[in-house]
């Protein structure tokens, strides 16, 4: 059973971490790391500046942001990975934004396309190699709807005008080219990535008024903003909102078309999961088109139920009595079952948690679902908005909140806290397999999913106890057991 | 087992294949995604199965797909790995760093340790020396490495920070140890494949280990060991040493 510890020791065990930094980092990180009591409403860590050189920080780069989170989804898209071969090479197919269609014809998600920058590229630019780039893309696969220009660090240090060629390649080919300037040296982490992605698509596709099939106008139209559809987590989040009535118009992005999200200005409602990832537009969206955005979280029985009665609640009686019968009589007996099983097994265990910018606290109550206990959140990339609503998961016990940890953090946090799961990224994964800890992947679902909505609560359920509980631990002892 | 036959979870592979999710999806297709439809979809596939379409294809010149090949600093990294005590590190972007891990990480099912120097937007303007500077103290302080091997993400060739200059300043300043080793090797990624980076970094490496077994004798070889590592190792390389670096 993992140990629960009180503020004076977690105070004390961050202390010993930060001892063995030099004095300049130790202060710098020192910022970075708090602890938080149920209750506590103001104390958050420093967020969202630069990662110490050196430290092995988990954080990737703006172009992971864009090209990665944002756009990289949108599936009847190509998006360019401009630049040298390297950034496309290693993110292609490596996040599980599932989508349905046939790759290569009508959809193009998976493969990598590149302009691959060569030493001449950098010393004369790469300005008229993207423009035939587009127009070989545009007549070897004429299905695509348009192009997208993931810009790599080269292209904002060498000076090419990728703008001008999105203009002029986009009037000869007659479909939508967004430049998007999210080379890797931007920003300090994934962050600054969506946030110009985001911006870059409220430049060239709502600014410029591009439209997407025409549909019908309801009352009920919705659109779900910031699902990813990591192992088909938005298409179970859409199951539970179509089955409460509502009509979604868009999936922003995962599984998503350009269609969809130039018809997210159709919605009656913007539904935002991620909220890190979208808010930028969410916002635009209130401010430019008057549609308002509220967030939701899907994750576990509790916070399902929350949100579908707060998404109901801006809907008409017939939604809202529905939405009643739907968690009465078919979603909350269906989850009961899985508590039934699964928290016995799990109750009192406790989770070192790390991800990215919402995870984090958004799944720290489907954890509570089971009976178990977050002695440690943490964020790759979030900003200060996100710890303050952090704050109000913390409900249980005082809880570690570290901003960009670095891998000397997470192991140590792991040997202190002794977790009986740690759940973070791949990076982590074999480092605290390795211990004797387990381990489930929070990014990529561990290749399983989906983690939202009933089918993903149950999975995530199942998945938790195949860990915690596996039998294969019991041969191989954490350093604390030996 | 049985608790999970019992409740009969489906995950991703099956979940979505009943008919509710079926006709969900199909519904989306049709009334939002504007979809060209199956007959079209088809008419194209059959397309790019064509003559045609094998000429267009070999006649690209400007867009890459699917290359086969990754960029230099990746090479770089499994080089490093080989060493013992070895800490790879990457001057330039921190996303580089991320990536290198990742894709390692998912190959071998092993933890991969990597830093970075995390230069960012000023950075790219200033110059790179205090980022390296400040993250060689850190790397050596927090992960006790007995040898950092150092490369270079395409930010840093593009401003053109010269690494020996650098590692020499901090060496200089007392920043870290005078026969701290820190090999180098200059690797962009538009020159070459992740192959070049290999050997850039092997380069790198047996020419810095040369000068440093001249300067510090081979006596100080518990200081540095070649092979081992939970990577394969360089086959004969201490062998090679022993004959080409010093007694």
């Amino acid at each position: 059973m993992g140990v629960i510890v009180d503020k004076e020791t977690a105070l004390k065990f961050i202390e010993e971490i930060l001892s063995r930094y030099p004095t300049k980092a130790r202060k710098d990180r020192a910022k970075h790391m708090v602890v938080d009591e149920p209750g506590d409403d103001k104390c958050i860590p420093k967020s969202n500046v630069k990662s110490r050189p050196g430290v092995m920080t988990i954080r990737g780069c703006a172009y992971a942001g864009s090209k990665g989170v944002v756009w990289g989804p949108i599936k009847d898209m190509i998006h360019i990975s401009h630049g040298p071969v390297g950034c496309g090479y290693y993110s292609r197919a490596g996040r599980r934004n599932y989508y349905i269609g046939t790759t290569g014809v009508d959809t193009f998600v998976t493969p990598h396309f590149t302009t691959d920058f060569q030493e001449r590229d950098i010393v004369f630019g790469g300005d008229k190699k993207l423009e035939k780039a587009i127009q070989e893309l545009n007549q070897l696969f004429p299905l695509v709807k348009g192009i997208t220009i993931q810009s790599e660090c080269p292209i904002g240090l060498i000076g090419d005008d990728i703008e001008a060629v999105a203009r002029k390649t986009s009037k000869e080919i007659g479909k939508v080219v967004v430049p998007v300037r999210c080379e890797g040296f931007r920003g300090v982490s994934q962050s600054l990535g969506h946030h110009i992605a985001n911006d870059s698509m409220r430049d060239w596709v709502y600014e410029k008024g591009v439209k997407g099939r025409e549909i019908e106008p309801s009352p009920y139209d919705i659109a779900i903003w910031g699902d990813y559809n990591i192992g088909g987590d938005a298409w179970a989040s859409r199951k539970i909102l179509e089955e409460m009535g509502l009509r979604v118009v868009t999936q922003w992005s995962g599984d998503g078309t350009l269609s969809e999200v130039a018809n997210a200005v159709k919605a009656k409602y913007i539904l935002v999961h991620c909220y890190r990832s979208s808010n930028y537009l969410a916002r635009y969206f209130e401010e430019r088109f008057g549609i308002p955005w509220i967030e939701y979280n899907f994750f576990g029985p509790t916070q399902i139920f929350a949100s579908m009665r707060k998404i109901a609640s801006l809907f008409d009686e017939k939604i809202q009595a529905r939405t009643e019968e739907l968690i009465e009589k078919v979603y909350k007996p269906r989850l009961d079952r899985v508590i039934e099983k699964y928290r016995p097994r799990l109750e009192g265990k406790t989770v070192l948690l790390y991800v990215g910018g919402l995870r984090p606290r958004h799944i720290i109550t489907a954890f509570e679902d089971l009976g178990m206990n977050v002695v440690a959140t943490g964020y790759e990339f979030a900003h200060q908005d996100d710890y303050q609503r952090t704050l109000h998961y913390i409900d249980k016990n005082a809880t570690i909140i570290v901003d960009d940890a670095t891998a000397w953090e997470i192991e140590e946090l792991t040997r202190k806290l002794r977790p009986d799961l740690v759940a973070s990224g791949i990076k982590e994964k074999y480092q605290s397999q390795k211990m004797g800890v387990p381990f489930r992947q929070m990014h990529s679902w561990d290749y399983s999913g989906p983690y939202h909505g009933i089918e993903g609560f149950e999975i995530f359920a199942r998945d938790a106890d195949m860990a915690v509980n596996g039998n294969v631990w019991k041969f191989i002892k954490a350093p604390w057991q030996q | 087992m049985g608790i999970h036959h019992e409740l009969n979870i489906k995950d991703h592979l099956e979940c979505f294949r009943n008919d509710e999710f079926k006709k969900m999806i199909e519904n989306k297709r049709k009334q939002f995604e504007d979809w060209v439809g199956e007959e079209k979809v088809k008419e194209v596939a059959e397309w790019t199965k064509t003559w045609e379409y094998r000429e267009l294809n070999f006649k690209r010149e400007a867009i890459s797909i699917n290359p086969a090949k990754a960029c230099q600093p990746l090479g770089a990294l499994l080089c490093a790995l080989g060493f013992e005590k070895t800490l790879p590190f990457s001057h330039g972007s921190q996303g580089c760093v991320a990536y290198f891990r990742t894709h390692m990480a998912r190959h071998f099912k092993e933890p991969v340790p990597m830093v970075s120097s995390s230069m960012t937007e000023d950075a790219a303007v200033f110059g790179g020396q205090n980022n390296l500077h400040e993250g060689l103290q850190n790397a050596i302080a927090l992960y006790r490495p007995k040898m950092i091997a150092m490369n270079t993400t395409c930010m840093a060739e593009v401003i053109g920070d010269d690494l020996n200059s650098f590692i020499n300043n901090a060496k200089e300043k007392g920043l870290i140890p005078a026969d701290f080793p820190v090999p180098f090797a200059h690797t962009p990624s538009f020159v070459g494949s992740h192959i070049t980076g290999y050997d850039n970094q092997m380069k790198g490496i047996l020419q810095h280990m040369t000068d440093y077994f001249e300067k510090y004798g081979v006596d100080n070889i518990d200081k540095f060991d070649p092979e081992g590592g939970d990577f394969y190792e360089q086959g004969g390389l201490l062998a090679w040493l022993e004959k080409n670096g010093g007694k």
